[in-house]
């Protein structure tokens, strides 16, 4: 038997007879938690939270009570909250999920979050590619914003926040949420210079912001409705509460799975949860956490300390699902997208893949970004062509070591940790993609560039 | 300028929603691309007067963001995600077979000017990959009769 889910955040998710209109979610208990936390004062939700240990879902694990915290409140300005609904991270898609299947579910989280920082306009920006989705929350909004859940005098109080929904257009850094503000602003989406533009202190419009994604929003909901306290003790210390994952790839039963903070191991998910590999076929290697997640390699062992001091010694199915055990063995849970390659797999090939995707997507403010992404595309597109060098394994290293570290925001580093990783830990396979040895890989018929 | 009334509608609409006007140049260029199949010059222009803004900052936008059409684009536009997650699942192979059964190389529209393919990034359907979208619609796993099938739907529907 695979381990039991725990489901919070999915549990109306695929129910069957469940749907995403109002009446369905109002049956199942929809919206108390707004009333709850009309009861409580604003500050006292933000403290709840903070006690909870929720960590943003997005991709950077940052600690939600303590960026609503970082807020400017002394401005005078108003405050914007807006919601991360851009999924555009490879190998994530659970927001999607929420969006189409429970978007109340979002909104009562969202008017919680808003209610407790002060908000009182509220974005959801959502990628051009959900038209779908776009269209349910339109209408989920319409809905909540006729029975006062949002809008004027939410509940009879004096408080009111309005939902506007923002529609990308086919550009993933706008998932970068100083990008995605400008977006809202109506510029291209280049990302600002943190210090000093932190969204808290200087966001939309110049004004304190909050940028949370999809599933931590939800969250906020069951924060409300477990309290703080009881949330942070579910789940592992530093992983508090469910979270879902989302595999793909090579796995009999690729999928959304949610589970407790650290409740599971990688191999529980890969081979108990999701049925294992196809027959015949072995684990070859697996990106923990999105496309810009460092690669794990099967037959790797992983040895070190964890932050409190623990010892582990662990096999790439022995780690557990929490953000610290991916940080300990040297990547990321990122954005919570479980891509796994069996051993049909040509790595060069994977990677040309992945830089593709990175080299269409710089949006070009920063030299090293905008060349190395585009480089490292040719390199490796070159390598699949036929045209490998012996020093190609070097060169490529190279170029991504250029990029991080040295760029305006975090597609630097999401850009160069595909690269470093998988030549670092198959540069065998690099090593052999020269002119001399190239086969017919690319007539495969599962070629992947 | 001649967009329906619909399209005037939504325009009117969407402006007072923001604070600052310039923030619904966005969905102004959504609606009149949904309106007029892409986004002219004339169009750009008549934006940025509606949202008292110049006509580049309206340009900088359709040149930036993928999505938006400078020129009339076919009436159907086929994405093939083609990212890694997909890509495992074979969507390389399943746009080959795209590209067959429509007569319409990537990247091109079809003789007939009907159909467009193109190769999308991840669109966060990796778990039902191959993951295709024809205009609004998803289709995930896509095999190859599925592939065949919407071909022929397509094909089907634009005869008519
Ligand atoms: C290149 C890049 C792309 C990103 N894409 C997304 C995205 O699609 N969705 C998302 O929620 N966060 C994305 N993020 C993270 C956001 O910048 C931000 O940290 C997040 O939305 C904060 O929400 P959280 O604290 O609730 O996780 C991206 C970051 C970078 C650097
Ligand atoms: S790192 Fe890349 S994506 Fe980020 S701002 Fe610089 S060029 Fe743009
Ligand atoms: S890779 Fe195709 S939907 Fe994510």
């Amino acid at each position: 038997m695979p381990p039991a889910e725990t489901r919070v955040i999915l549990k109306n998710v695929d129910q069957p007879g469940y749907s995403n209109d109002l009446d369905c979610y109002l049956r199942n208990g929809g919206y108390e938690m707004l009333r709850k936390a009309f009861t409580m004062k604003p500050e006292d939700v933000c403290y709840e939270v903070e006690l909870s240990g929720l960590r943003g879902r997005g991709g950077a694990g940052f600690p939600a009570g303590m960026k609503w915290k970082f807020l400017d409140r002394k401005s005078g300005k108003p405050i914007y909250l807006i919601c991360n609904a851009d999924e555009s991270e490879p190998g994530t898609f659970k927001d999607r999920q929420i969006i189409h299947k429970d978007p109340h579910q979002l909104i009562e989280g969202m008017m919680i979050a808003a209610y407790a920082t002060g908000t009182k306009l509220a974005f959801i920006y959502i990628r051009e590619e959900f038209p779908e989705g776009a269209r349910i929350l339109e209408k989920a909004i319409e809905e909540a914003r006729s029975a006062n859940f949002a809008g004027p005098n939410i509940l009879g109080s004096d408080y009111s926040c309005e939902i506007v929904v923002h529609r990308g257009a086919g550009a993933y850094i706008c998932g970068e949420e100083t990008g995605l503000i400008e977006s809202i602003e109506g510029k291209r989406p280049y990302p600002r210079i943190k210090p000093p533009y932190f969204p808290a202190v200087l966001g939309l419009y110049q004004c304190p912001t909050i940028v949370n994604n999809v599933e931590t929003l939800c969250n906020i909901k069951r924060i409300v409705e477990i309290g703080g306290e009881e949330f942070s003790h579910r789940g592992k210390p530093g992983a508090a509460g469910t979270r879902i994952w989302c595999v793909s790839g090579q796995v009999k039963k690729p999928g959304y799975y949610e589970f407790e903070g650290g409740a599971i191991t990688l191999g529980d998910l890969i081979y108990e949860v999701c049925g294992g590999m196809f027959p015949g076929r072995k684990l070859k290697a697996v990106i923990p956490g999105g496309s810009s997640a460092k690669i794990l390699r099967a037959d790797e062992r992983y040895e070190g300390h964890l932050r409190d001091g623990t010892a582990f010694d662990w096999g790439i199915k022995d780690i557990p699902l929490d953000f610290d055990s991916f940080m300990a063995v040297g990547t990321m849970s990122g954005s919570g997208g479980v891509i796994v390659m069996d051993d049909t797999v040509d790595m060069v090939q994977a990677l040309a893949n992945l830089n593709a995707f990175y080299a269409h997507e710089s949006c070009g403010q920063c030299t090293p970004c905008r060349e190395g992404s585009l480089w490292m595309k040719k390199v490796t597109t070159r390598m699949c062509n036929g045209r490998g060098r012996v020093e190609d394994a070097e060169l490529l290293t190279s170029i991504s070591r250029q990029i991080e570290g040295r760029t305006i925001c975090a597609f630097g580093e999401a850009c160069s940790w595909p690269t470093q990783s998988f030549v670092a830990k198959f540069r065998e396979e690099f090593e052999a993609k020269t002119a001399e040895n190239h086969s017919a890989a690319m007539k495969d018929a599962n070629r992947l560039i | 300028m001649n967009l329906k009334p619909e399209t005037l509608a939504q325009i009117e609409a969407v402006i007072p929603k923001y604070p600052v006007a310039r923030s619904a140049v966005l969905p102004l260029l959504h609606f009149v691309q949904a309106d007029q199949g892409y986004v002219s010059g004339e169009a750009m222009e008549w934006i940025a007067e509606k949202l008292q803004i110049e006509p580049i900052n309206v340009y900088e936008l359709v040149t930036f963001y993928p999505f938006f059409k400078e020129k009339p684009g076919a009436r159907r536009l086929v994405r093939v995600c083609r990212t890694l997650p997909c890509a495992l699942a074979g969507s390389y192979k399943i746009c080959d077979t795209l590209q067959k059964e429509l007569g319409c190389t990537l990247g091109n529209t079809s003789e007939d000017g009907e159909v467009q393919i193109e190769f999308a990034e991840c669109l966060a359907g990796c778990g039902t990959g191959p993951v295709i979208m024809v205009d609004d619609d998803f289709y995930e796993n896509v095999d190859e009769t599925k592939a065949i099938a919407i071909a022929a739907e397509i094909k089907g529907e634009t005869v008519e």
